[in-house]
């Protein structure tokens, strides 16, 4: 029993640093770049997604062995646009304000590769239980890093911290950081931190190959050609 | 109508392009772009897909889900459209077109989860028409012209990031931002040059949007 526990232990907690979803599969970019304008947009995506990823990952896990293997990615895809569909209307009647904000990112949650990267890795192998720790670790993982990628871009883009103003406004915001040239260049900086926080720790990072962790890459002819 | 349709297109690569401004479709921009052949391969696939799943799910979404009150079942649909048309596409190509699937198709199975190409499907029934005041949406030929316009914006930034990659890779950055940080911090001075271009297509052809 003890060792189950620290089992499922490590599965909650692996999506935190060592297998961070964003900065170390570099799974879910586009959204991480899209969204990431301000607190309380990331925030919404990170737990838009984090419930999208619990719930396609209790039920892929709960039919794996109903889905026959050759069909699995067309089954999982579909499960995924239904969670997502529900998701969208919910928070389109009750959240309005972060429906227009996230816009079309809300609906991509489809197609975003950690879901699907998960449901091919993980849901599709192990048990129900299992699938949704893995589903509520990857998804901490995910909003907390974006949060984390927010908070710098909103206060040094804005001056200002889930609306509020924190630094004075007599102090010019470095407006790019809110467009899209600071989404890339705030991600390398938080990419290059996850990695030189790894080898800090003693361990050493894998070397990273953009290929690596995309759900696809298993089967993908494309893999070779870089 | 031909120079809004015009300016559609071109606003799609150089203001609102794809990858640079809009993030979408980052993981083969990050992933394939380090060659150029693979750059134009998988470009070339993106414009193909992009226009033909744009004139599937416009049709579909508005003389089928509409009328029949499912329009929200549009991402549904959509991507299983877009899977579909995937694998459709491959077996047509593999079958009567050998030269071409040689070159293209191993970029296809990339391209379902390709979140460019779903979005480009959602955003054509989303954004305001300029050509017609009346239409909900963008009208059939407004969809095409801007897909069309996101796959060609899609190659431009994948053309452009490969020659960036080259010379990156000669580069040596401090340890830990070997790899992937670097090629983002530079993919953020390409940003940067994309946004030069924002107002330059409403001056030039005299459009307020």
């Amino acid at each position: 029993m003890e060792k189950k526990n620290t089992g499922l232990m490590t599965i909650l907690t692996n999506g935190l640093l060592k297998e961070n979803p964003v900065l170390r599969l570099v799974l879910g970019t586009c959204p991480t770049l899209a969204v990431t304008t301000a607190v309380f947009n990331g925030l919404g995506m990170g737990v838009a997604a984090t419930f999208v990823l619990i719930c396609s990952n209790i039920v892929i896990s709960a039919l794996r062995k109903i889905i026959p293997s050759q069909v699995r990615l067309p089954c999982f895809i579909v499960i995924i646009a239904s969670f997502v569909t529900l998701v969208h209307m919910l928070i389109r009647a009750y959240v309005p304000a972060l429906n227009s904000a996230l816009g079309v990112y809300l609906p991509l949650i489809t197609v975003n590769c950690i879901i699907l990267g998960r449901a091919e890795m993980f849901a599709s192998k192990n048990g129900v239980a299992a699938s949704a720790l893995d589903g509520l670790g990857m998804g901490i993982g995910f909003t907390i890093t974006l949060v984390l990628m927010s908070a710098v871009r909103e206060l040094v883009g804005a001056g200002t911290f889930l609306g509020i103003q924190i630094i004075p406004a007599s102090v010019a915001p470095v407006g790019v950081m809110v467009l899209p040239p600071g989404g890339f260049f705030v991600f390398g900086i938080f990419m290059a931190l996850a990695i030189f926080l790894e080898r800090k720790m003693g361990k050493d990072p894998t070397p990273d190959a953009a290929c690596g962790a995309c759900p696809s890459a298993e089967f993908c002819p494309a893999k070779g050609v870089e | 109508m031909a120079i809004k349709l015009a300016f559609i297109f071109f606003s799609m690569i150089l203001v609102n392009n794809y990858v640079l401004v809009k993030f979408l479709g980052i993981c083969p921009f990050l992933g394939v772009s380090g060659k150029l052949n693979s750059a134009v391969g998988m470009s070339v696939a993106v414009i193909f897909v992009m226009v033909l799943a744009t004139a599937t799910t416009w049709p579909v979404y508005t003389y089928l889900l509409v009328p029949n009150g499912l329009a929200y079942l549009n991402n549904i649909s959509f991507i299983l459209i877009i899977a579909v048309l995937v694998q459709l596409v491959e077996i047509v190509l593999r079958k009567f077109v050998p030269p071409l699937y040689k070159a293209l198709g191993i970029y296809l199975p990339l391209i379902t989860t390709n979140c460019a190409v779903l979005g480009v499907t959602i955003l054509n029934i989303e954004t305001a028409s300029i050509v017609d005041a009346t239409a909900p949406y963008y009208t059939f030929p407004e969809a095409l012209v801007c897909a069309a316009g996101a796959g060609v914006g899609f190659g431009v930034a994948m053309v452009l990031f490969s020659g960036v990659r080259r010379a990156l890779d000669r580069a040596q950055p401090p340890k830990s931002f070997e790899g992937l940080p670097i090629t983002l911090v530079s993919a953020a001075i390409s940003s940067v040059s994309f946004m030069g271009f924002g107002g330059l297509l409403e001056n030039l052809f005299n459009i307020s949007v």
